[in-house]
């Protein structure tokens, strides 16, 4: 049995405190548990226990037929919803060696780049709220409000999409999708850089991130992390250049790199991300072939026997879907591979020796979201 | 001399980087026309939303109370949580034959994640998404919906 280690009165030295940060704590997002070592004002040590909102989703889906499995995708990673649909979708595609028709191919990428625009939105206006700059919070929101609008229109839900299904999408795009979506544009890209001048420009702002937590290449690389944490730091980790899927071979993007792995530059990577998918979507918005929304999958799907992997690019990092099927209706065993929980465990690492004003700045510039670390 | 310099002229960046994004706040300030809240409440007469919008999960009925629901139960077996119960019943229609027909199509609105694999899948197209999102209510009791109104009946013509 694992011996589980806990921190005895011992082990503390006469000036360290031992403290709860979260899960109620406003600036860990959610219900992440962090134990910090603090000695007065400086951190010693973090320990994050996860687990407070494990929904035990990887369980359900052994329970579920494959495309029932789709709709919990979404309660993982809440604000990546559609790229983790698309990512079981693919999985299962790639399993039955469906190839879905190229105008679904278009509006997923569409979709993905949407979703990346809204999570990285929210991003942006959460973590400012965490360095304490509210106006960035109200300023974000009422942004996202109009991706959602698109999504709304389209396929009826705001937040859990399901929009993705084995096979296809749910619905056609709705008739207004593409005027709506170009609309967005031309308005985004000028209030893209009044987020620049809002915060990024400013000296407080500035002080606060450059040089914070310094996550260099070789230990991104040696734990995991991925997505923009990941290239903040060079390591070029981007799922869409590397494996692409869907439509991302058919358009021209670059993929952003830092190179100081600190907090400002995660936070310039993203703001840089945003202008990349605006560029995505004008490619793809013109462009969409007509054709058939899905193919037409059998009643009952049945994987053949095996294992399946898939991985694609969330807002956030890689996520990966890993299906063992023994042929049957439901999977043998499914497991997610979440950006998140990756991500987040280096704080350890990065963080001692800084400031807790400093934690907050490292956890608001790696962008976690709890459920898609506990799922 | 030099770090003085330095001090008081990065006291000035700061100034003119936080006049930056007053000025941003400022022409939202007074352009209130920009700002998109809504009155949520009060515009409940005006509130439309788009007609994909999946609120709850309903049974349209013509004039006549009339459904397409044939009671096949390909909804109760799609759907991933089991907000879906169907009772059927059977009865002899005029030839003499026997035939099931539905008694009851329970919808638990407490359980539904609003998916829409029940809709996607109905073979009649007899139950649709509606538009009310309002699912507040005084006990959970009430959140069990019987979606076929009494005395309703198929409509004729619709294959079983």
């Amino acid at each position: 049995m694992a011996e589980i280690k806990i921190i005895t009165t011992d082990e503390i030295k006469t000036d360290e405190y031992l403290v709860n940060m979260g899960p109620q704590h406003p600036s860990t997002h959610g219900v992440l548990r962090l134990l910090v070592k603090l000695e007065g004002e400086i951190v010693h040590n973090v320990e994050p226990h996860v687990g407070y909102i494990h929904s035990g989703i990887e369980k359900m889906t052994e329970a579920l037929s494959y495309p029932q499995i789709i709709h919990l995708t979404d309660r993982m990673d809440y604000l990546s919803a559609h790229m983790n649909n698309e990512a079981v979708c693919l999985c299962i595609e790639n399993a039955l060696q469906v190839e879905v028709p190229e105008r679904v191919k278009y509006i997923r990428t569409i979709f993905d780049e949407l979703q990346r625009l809204a999570s990285h939105q929210l991003w942006w206006c959460a973590s400012g709220m965490d360095l304490g700059a509210l106006t960035a919070f109200f300023y974000g929101l009422r942004d996202r409000e109009d991706i959602l609008d698109i999504f709304e229109e389209t396929c009826g839900a705001r937040l859990t999409l399901n929009y993705s299904v084995p096979g296809g999408v749910m619905f056609d795009i709705h008739p207004n999708f593409q005027s709506k979506v170009k609309a967005f544009i031309k308005k985004f890209r000028k209030t893209l850089p009044e987020y620049d001048k809002l915060l990024t420009g400013n000296i407080i702002f500035q002080n606060r991130t450059k040089g914070v937590g310094v996550l260099s290449k070789e230990d991104a690389i040696a734990f995991g992390v991925t997505g923009p944490t990941g290239r903040a730091s060079g390591f070029s980790c981007d799922v869409r250049k590397h494996h692409p899927y869907s439509a991302y071979p058919y358009i021209k993007f670059d993929e952003k790199l830092g190179t100081d792995g600190d907090s400002f530059m995660r936070w310039k990577l993203r703001m840089d991300e945003m202008w990349e998918s605006l560029n995505i979507i004008e490619q793809l918005i013109d462009n969409i072939p007509e054709g058939d929304i899905a193919v037409k999958m059998k009643g009952v799907i049945k994987l053949p026997e095996g294992e399946f992997y898939q991985r694609v690019e969330t807002g956030r990092g890689e996520f990966g879907v890993y299906i063992v099927s023994d042929g049957k209706k439901n999977p043998y065993r499914v497991k997610f591979r979440s950006p998140g929980f990756s991500n987040l465990f280096t704080i350890n690492h990065i963080a001692k020796n800084w400031k807790i004003a400093d934690l907050v700045a490292i956890m608001a510039t790696f962008d976690l979201v709890i459920p898609d670390i506990d799922r | 001399m030099k770090s003085t310099i330095n001090y008081i002229a990065e006291i000035f960046r700061a100034i003119w980087s936080l006049l930056t994004g007053m000025k941003v706040t400022a022409k939202y300030f007074f352009t209130p026309w920009n700002n998109v809240t809504q009155q949520y409440p009060e515009n409940r007469d005006t509130l439309v939303m788009f007609d994909r919008f999946r609120g709850e999960v309903i049974m349209p009925h013509n004039e006549n109370n009339e459904h397409k629901c044939t009671g096949c139960g390909i909804c109760e077996i799609n759907c991933p949580n089991g907000s879906i119960e169907i009772i059927s019943k059977s009865i002899v229609n005029e030839e003499g034959k026997k035939k099931r027909i539905i008694d009851q199509h329970i919808y638990h609105l407490a359980m539904c994640t609003f998916c829409n694999l029940c809709v996607k899948t109905c073979p009649s197209e007899a139950i649709v998404m509606g538009q009310k999102f309002e699912h507040a209510y005084w006990n959970r009791t009430s959140m069990t919906k019987v979606l076929n109104q009494p005395g309703s009946k198929i409509m004729e013509g619709i294959k079983e």
